[in-house]
């Protein structure tokens, strides 16, 4: 049990942390309220809270801009995770429960190339793209997506289905199941928790990323909502358009923040399921 | 309920090793019968060629008189309690042992399915977990989820590999009886997977027992123990295990490091000429001369006590000696074989709870001679094996399993309306 004193510091210590990291959040929030007049006030909140900024990207000046990134970010990156977890889940299954020589090669490989900095493959790459016409398109985002998603996803997944108690299959098998039922009620239930939580993190490394959505796209044809931030305008050239960033912003932090409300569950015990006896 | 027939069954695994060698076994229709032997010997493989989760390289598996060979489990109809349970964790207790009623689509309505469950949780004493899941039960609890898993299905036959083997020694006594009068109770046929020589003999109505992939011996517990064919059956049954000394064979008697055995006509043609033999005497063939009267043709030797452990029942005293080099040889293989540690050559004496021996005593022991086996030291044969008196034994064995299962049949028949009753209402 811990002491008081130890619940204090433990208090003391989550409140530092959660403002540490909340407070960015809680910045951008209020600021996405702010009238353009308010933005250099140096205030925190607003003093008269605006929907404006809202109006701006949803239905004004920077709706089309916005809107078309948005279907941008939500096609590839459920596109990119879709594939990385189908991908992902046959090579840890492989990995897992197969021999074959090369077995840790394939992960060694993983590991390296998501270990290969982002930012020195996105000029060959915006070379190549452009030579071979995947540039500024939706198949030349997905593919290097799933260069970063799908070795995370191979080694959560690896690590996952080790600990499956895979002789449930036979078991199920003897208590008369078909190889393909015993497969569905005894094994899918078990995966599924797995295969779940890291097709929620590769969707969220899709989702947040930024290199290459600003280095592979110069139209709105493929442009994802972080790089379509950075070219938001102000309605004027002398205003900062600081008000409808934010409130963009706000808007692409609402699915995650509701996915990962809604899924807590499933991703801690994901997590910690795979983390404990990888 | 059925039948099973191995015939010269071989598994060889990929890299060639043969872990199961030409194996035949008839299991009658209802018998219980043990594979035992140390661990890797094959008892698994085995087990689960025979329920179909292993290829069999060659011979014949028949279920009655079906050959199994290649069919799927689920066309064998056998129910089977692993090792480490199996449970469905994802499932509750009741779906768990449900499951495999599901599986028969449509066969059993849910009215049915449920009268099933609750007539196997009552006969396991698991009607207040139903709702729980595995994970939240304890040992014992999940093994007899298991077990309730196999017996609602009613299938042809039950086979069990190691299924206490992860329970406390305690719970470990309780549900082998549990096991035992739930067999008698279904009648089911049975075969039964232990590395427990004690498991084996409590529970078996045959023993078979295995060494290295290859059948030694299939008898009933009390012939095994008091007629076993060579050394391996006579070191592996009975605990503490036989003694085995090293003899060299003189004019009218066989010398040993705790006394002379005089050759008797029986132990005469035993050694046949054998200049060497390994004679072995169970731990309980020992007395102590103070304690017991001393009959005429019994073998009396002086021991210096090393150590003794008392259990409360009785008490084992431990002599060391030396052993004689062309038997140590046989002797050390027999121990690996085993699982033995390869420890010191010493002579375990089980005498009296009452006895005053303790470490350091000089004691007067005797046994009787006639309980002596001897041994061929090159082959392991027991050379002086009573086949006759062996087969009398089984057939004794054989006789009494016939009256428990129509005791048990009558009083289910019996009791059965008291049972079906609840589960209908
Ligand atoms: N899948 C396998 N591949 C190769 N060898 C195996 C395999 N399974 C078991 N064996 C070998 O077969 C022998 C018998 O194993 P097993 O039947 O599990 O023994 P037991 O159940 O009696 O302890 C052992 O020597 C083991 O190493
Ligand atoms: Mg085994």
């Amino acid at each position: 049990m811990l002491t008081t004193k130890q619940k204090v510091w433990w208090a003391l210590g989550t409140v530092a942390v959660l403002v540490y990291a909340l407070f960015p959040v809680a910045a951008i929030f209020a600021t996405s309220f702010k009238p353009s007049s308010e933005l250099t006030s140096g205030t925190f909140l607003p003093s008269s809270p605006t929907l404006s900024n809202y109006e701006s990207i949803l239905a004004g000046d920077a709706q089309e801009l916005f809107l078309s990134s948005l279907r941008n970010s939500i096609g590839i990156s459920v596109i990119s995770t879709v594939l990385a977890s189908i991908l992902a889940t046959l090579a840890a299954y492989a990995i897992a429960r197969l021999d074959f020589p090369g077995k840790k090669l394939v992960l060694m490989t993983s590991l390296a190339v998501s270990i290969f900095p982002v930012i020195s493959i996105v000029t060959p790459l915006f070379n190549l793209w452009r030579t071979i016409g995947l540039y500024d398109t939706w198949p030349g985002l997905i593919i290097p997506y799933m260069s970063l998603t799908l070795p995370i996803s191979i080694w959560t997944l690896t690590a996952f289905f080790r600990q499956i108690p895979w002789e449930l299959e036979q078991a199920a098998q003897v208590d008369g199941a078909t190889t393909y039922q015993a497969f569905r009620r005894a094994i899918v239930p078990l995966a599924a928790p797995g295969v779940f939580t890291t097709a929620l993190i590769a969707f969220f490394i899709a989702w947040n990323d930024f290199v290459y959505g600003i280095s592979l796209t110069s139209t709105s044809a493929a442009r994802p909502v972080p790089a379509a931030l950075a070219f938001f305008t102000g309605s004027s050239q002398f205003e900062e358009p600081t008000g409808a960033i934010s409130a963009a912003a706000v808007v692409v932090t609402i699915p995650v923040v509701v996915l990962v409300l809604l899924f807590q569950r499933q991703i801690v015990s994901g997590l910690t399921q795979g983390a404990v006896k990888g | 309920m059925s039948a099973i027939t191995l015939k010269n069954i071989v598994k060889e695994y990929g890299d060639g090793y043969a872990a199961v060698n030409d194996v035949s076994l008839d299991i009658a229709d209802g018998e219980f019968v043990i594979l035992v032997g140390p661990s890797g010997c094959g008892k698994s493989t085995l087990l689960r060629m025979i329920v179909g989760l292993e290829d069999i390289t060659s011979g014949e598996l028949r279920i009655d008189d079906d050959l199994v060979n290649d069919k799927a489990p689920r066309d064998r109809d056998l129910a089977m309690v692993f090792q480490n349970y199996a449970l469905y964790p994802h499932l509750t207790v009741f779906e768990n042992i449900a499951f495999p009623l599901r599986l028969t689509k449509g066969a059993l309505s849910d009215d049915e399915i449920d009268a099933r469950v609750r007539r196997a949780s009552t006969l396991l004493e698991l009607d207040e977990h139903l709702d729980r899941k595995p994970a939240n039960l304890s040992g014992g609890q999940r093994q007899r989820v298991a077990m309730g898993r196999a017996i609602v299905r009613e299938a042809r036959a039950f086979l069990f590999d190691e299924p206490l083997s992860n329970l406390d020694a305690k719970l470990r006594g309780q549900m082998r009886t549990e096991i035992a009068r739930m067999q008698r109770t279904l009648g089911t046929t049975t075969v039964y997977v232990t590395h427990d020589q004690t498991e084996a003999l409590t529970l078996g109505d045959r023993v078979a027992v295995l060494r290295r992939g290859v059948l030694q011996q299939v008898a009933s517990p009390r012939s095994l123990y008091e007629q076993p064919v060579n050394l391996f059956v006579a070191g592996f049954i009975g605990s503490p295990p036989m003694n085995f000394l090293p003899g060299t064979v003189g004019e009218s008697s066989i010398s040993t490091p705790f006394g002379d055995l005089p050759l008797t006509d029986r132990l005469r043609s035993a050694v046949d000429g054998r200049e060497i033999v390994i004679v072995g005497i169970r731990p309980d063939a020992f007395h102590d001369v103070d304690e017991s009267d001393v009959p005429d043709e019994a073998v009396r030797f002086e021991a210096e006590i090393d150590v003794t452990e008392w259990l409360g029942s009785e008490l084992y005293a431990y002599v060391p000696f030396t052993s004689h080099d062309d038997v140590a040889a046989k002797l050390e293989e027999l121990d690996r074989d085993l699982d033995g540690e390869g420890m010191r050559t010493q002579l375990v004496v089980s005498l009296d709870a009452m006895s005053t021996l303790t470490d350091g005593d000089d004691a007067t022991l005797w046994f009787d001679p006639a309980s002596a086996h001897v041994f061929d030291p090159e082959t392991g044969d027991n050379l002086t094996r009573d086949a006759e008196r062996a087969s009398k034994l089984d057939e004794h064995g054989a006789k009494a399993r016939k009256r428990a299962i129509e005791r048990a049949r009558e009083k289910a028949e019996r009791g059965e309306a008291s049972v079906a009753v609840p589960s209908a209402g």
